[in-house]
């Protein structure tokens, strides 16, 4: 007789959106997936302007170690592509940790008053124009760090990515190397790394703080065992994010190195390059080059977009997951 | 009493009772003095290491040795006061505080750098007006200028903003208000475009716009590869901007009969209007620095061109780009010139971005409050008119 109660049964609520609220919708969805169409076009009229250079060099544009775009036509991403990843990897290993203390100081230790002036400060750093870093990078950083690097050549040359097979004593042979690019390049990077870690940081959720304080442990201790471990996702993407930026950038890095065409680890040397920079080069010769010499540089464009495309998507997915979590836990 | 004063002036010399509370931010004397003393410290040792007894040499490298040093120096001065745990504390407190003033010190050094070097060529007073239609190689400082650049510059960033704005809220709406499992993807790919490459963007529209459309080349296709950049980041900011619009107000306008276009147009965004004006100025001062995709498609001009539908345009990261380049003083002093007029635009956008909002939505200046006051203030003398 209980179990006979049909009035007891939940009434589902079915709300029919109006005309108006369709429409509404329609518009939005449409304007979201818009970022699909235009990346997908990105990749289509690359492909499209590529195919020419591709079929051109064949495979033998993965072998290649020269850009001559003017015929004889003769180019390839054997040099330009590790020299870039090079500049990238030197601009990480030294964002990763300056972006996360820098992030771990404004989520945990700076005092409430300078809290949102270093936050601006960040945002700052991240719109200062990449013009600006390579002018920098170019005429203040380039002859001031001369010295470091010639020390770093003379007495860590036993670590083969410091070793220096030129004259360690003349100053232009330290010039326009893959290390000064790299430095640039990180201050360019540890604005991403920086704000996208701080807001993980500070989403930290406040009753495990209290309670690893009230079970005695130091700032530090809270910091290494709570704010970190839960913030790990979050920087594992922010990293990839900032690898993606790092990979792509363009003009500091034209501005600072020279071309190098032999592909080598020793990072103090002069001479360096990556796609971005070669492109941003070599585009000024494209009328006398012709369509093959534009195809070239668009095959290389469609490698980078493509290599940086994946790592963001990751990084950006890495991201997402430890949002949803949160999204969980409120 | 007498024995408990006892006990108490018998337990001060030793160390402190075991359940003291810690006191996480204190200032004290040992802190401040150990800091001050590891720093000098550390700068006289390296200055006898570094400058006379190793044959080094360079500014940055002292530095680069003078932290590490005063970083052992500190751990060494408190391993003598404290224990391990309070000594591993101080050590990162002292390394993460250091992050805070390095990234400082890199913006100010920065845009120091530019404003004093841009100055020889700023002081002189048509530097703003005049074009590098009329200067040579053999041209002094006085003759040329950025005029041209500056206004391509703010006719670039305008069509890019008109451009990329609406679609970015729209697509930010999207991603706030109806969400749900599809718009997943659309988010990923949003976040992976924030950091596209910057040359892409001008390859694509190069490819795209001018190549396959036949767009010339221009100030226009410019500031469309400078959209494609910044749709992402408005896209991206606008969104964490409604995304705390707090629920309660639109549960109210539902409950009213509101309907959900109604209650966008009519709640979400005008809360969250200061905080949207944030976004885009902050998408316009990440735009009007680019360089890479204006490169490709706004070809390179010395003299005005005011229309940027037609003809080569020059914008000022592309000026800086060339004058830089060119092996004549003069020219490179014009480069920081421009320079000097970039910072300062990004920095004036950055302190309207920061004057408009930067408040949490619905949180109002004291202008707003007061205007709202005063309007309260007439409904109620009025409706007393009324009642008497």
């Amino acid at each position: 007789m209980v179990a006979s109660a049909p009035e007891d049964i939940p009434r589902t609520i079915v709300a029919q959106p109006s005309t108006g609220d369709k429409i509404f919708r329609g518009i939005l969805r449409a304007s979201g997936w818009s970022v699909f169409v235009i990346t997908g076009l990105i990749l289509l009229f690359l492909i499209l302007r590529a195919a020419k250079a591709f079929r051109f060099m064949g495979l033998r544009f993965l072998t290649t170690s020269a850009w001559i775009s003017q015929s004889p036509q003769h180019f390839g991403i054997a040099s330009i592509l590790p020299f870039g990843i090079l500049i990238a990897l030197i601009a990480m290993i030294i964002a990763i940790p300056a972006g996360i203390a820098i992030a771990l100081y404004i989520s945990e230790y700076a005092p409430r008053g300078l809290k949102r002036p270093l936050v601006a400060l960040i945002d700052l750093m991240a719109a200062i124009p990449s013009i600006i870093f390579g002018l920098w990078g170019l005429l203040f950083l380039e002859p001031r760090i001369l010295g470091f690097d010639s020390w770093l050549g003379r007495h860590l040359g036993f670590i083969p990515v410091f070793n220096f097979r030129l004259s360690t004593s003349i100053a232009a042979n330290y010039a326009s190397s893959t290390f000064i690019a790299g430095i640039v390049v990180s201050l360019m990077v540890i604005p991403i790394v920086t704000s996208l870690s701080r807001q993980v940081f500070s989403q930290a959720p406040q009753g495990e703080r209290e309670g690893a304080y009230a079970l005695g442990a130091t700032r530090w201790g809270m910091v290494r065992t709570v704010v970190l471990p839960f913030g790990r996702a979050g920087v594992i993407g922010a990293t990839m994010l900032g690898l993606g930026r790092a990979l792509g950038e363009t003009i500091a890095v034209t501005l600072i190195i020279v071309p190098a065409w032999h592909f080598n680890f020793h990072v103090l040397e002069s001479g360096s390059n990556s796609i971005a920079s070669r492109i941003a080069i070599d585009f000024p010769s494209y009328p006398a080059a012709g369509s093959m010499g534009l195809s070239a540089l668009m095959a290389a464009g469609l490698v980078l977009f493509g290599m940086t495309l994946i790592v963001n998507t990751l990084g950006a997915i890495v991201i997402s997951r430890s949002r949803s979590g949160l999204a969980t836990a409120d | 009493m007498a024995a408990s004063t006892v006990s108490t002036q018998t337990a001060t010399p030793g160390p402190p009772p075991a359940d003291a509370p810690l006191r996480l931010r204190a200032v004290t004397a040992e802190g401040t003095l150990s800091l001050a003393g590891a720093a000098v410290g550390a700068l006289a040792l390296d200055w006898v290491l570094y400058e006379r007894v190793l044959p080094f040499t360079g500014v940055l490298g002292f530095w680069v040795s003078w932290y590490v040093l005063f970083l052992a120096l500190y751990t060494a001065i408190a391993a003598l006061q404290w224990d391990l745990l309070s000594v591993r504390d101080k050590f990162f407190s002292v390394a993460l505080s250091t992050g805070g003033v390095l990234a400082t010190a890199i913006v100010i050094d920065q845009v120091a750098y530019t404003l004093v070097r841009g100055y020889a060529a700023v002081k002189h007073p048509r530097f703003f007006t005049q074009t590098m239609a009329n200067a040579g190689p053999l041209s002094p400082i006085d003759v040329g200028g950025v005029g041209h650049a500056l206004i391509g510059t703010l006719e670039q960033i305008l069509l890019a903003t008109l451009l990329s704005v609406p679609l970015g809220i729209l697509a930010a709406l999207y991603l706030a208000e109806v969400g749900g499992r599809a718009a997943r993807p659309v988010r990923t790919l949003v976040d992976a475009m924030t950091s596209l490459p910057d040359i892409i963007s001008g390859l694509f529209i190069l490819a795209f716009a001018v190549l396959t459309i036949g767009l010339p080349k221009s100030g226009f296709a410019a500031s469309l590869a400078l959209a494609v950049t910044m749709l992402p980041i408005v896209t991206r900011a606008a969104e964490t901007v409604l995304r705390i619009v707090p629920g309660t107000l639109r549960e109210a306008s539902y409950a009213l009969g509101g309907s959900q276009w109604r209650t966008v147009l009519m709640v979400v965004l005008p809360t969250a209007r200061s905080g949207l004006a944030t976004a885009v100025v902050l998408a316009m001062a990440r735009g009007i620095g680019e360089t890479a995709p204006v490169l490709l498609v706004a070809g390179f001009a010395r003299g005005m061109n005011w229309n940027p539908f037609r003809n080569w345009q020059t914008s000022l990261p592309l000026y800086i780009f060339y004058q830089i380049q060119s092996p004549v003083l003069a020219d490179k002093i014009r480069a920081f010139g421009g320079g000097f007029a970039l910072v300062i635009l990004v920095l004036v956008l950055f302190a309207v971005a920061r004057r408009v909002g930067g408040g949490a939505p619905g949180e109002l200046t004291r202008r707003q409050r007061r205007r709202l006051e005063k309007q309260s203030a007439r409904q109620r003398a009025a409706t007393k008119g009324i009642s008497a």
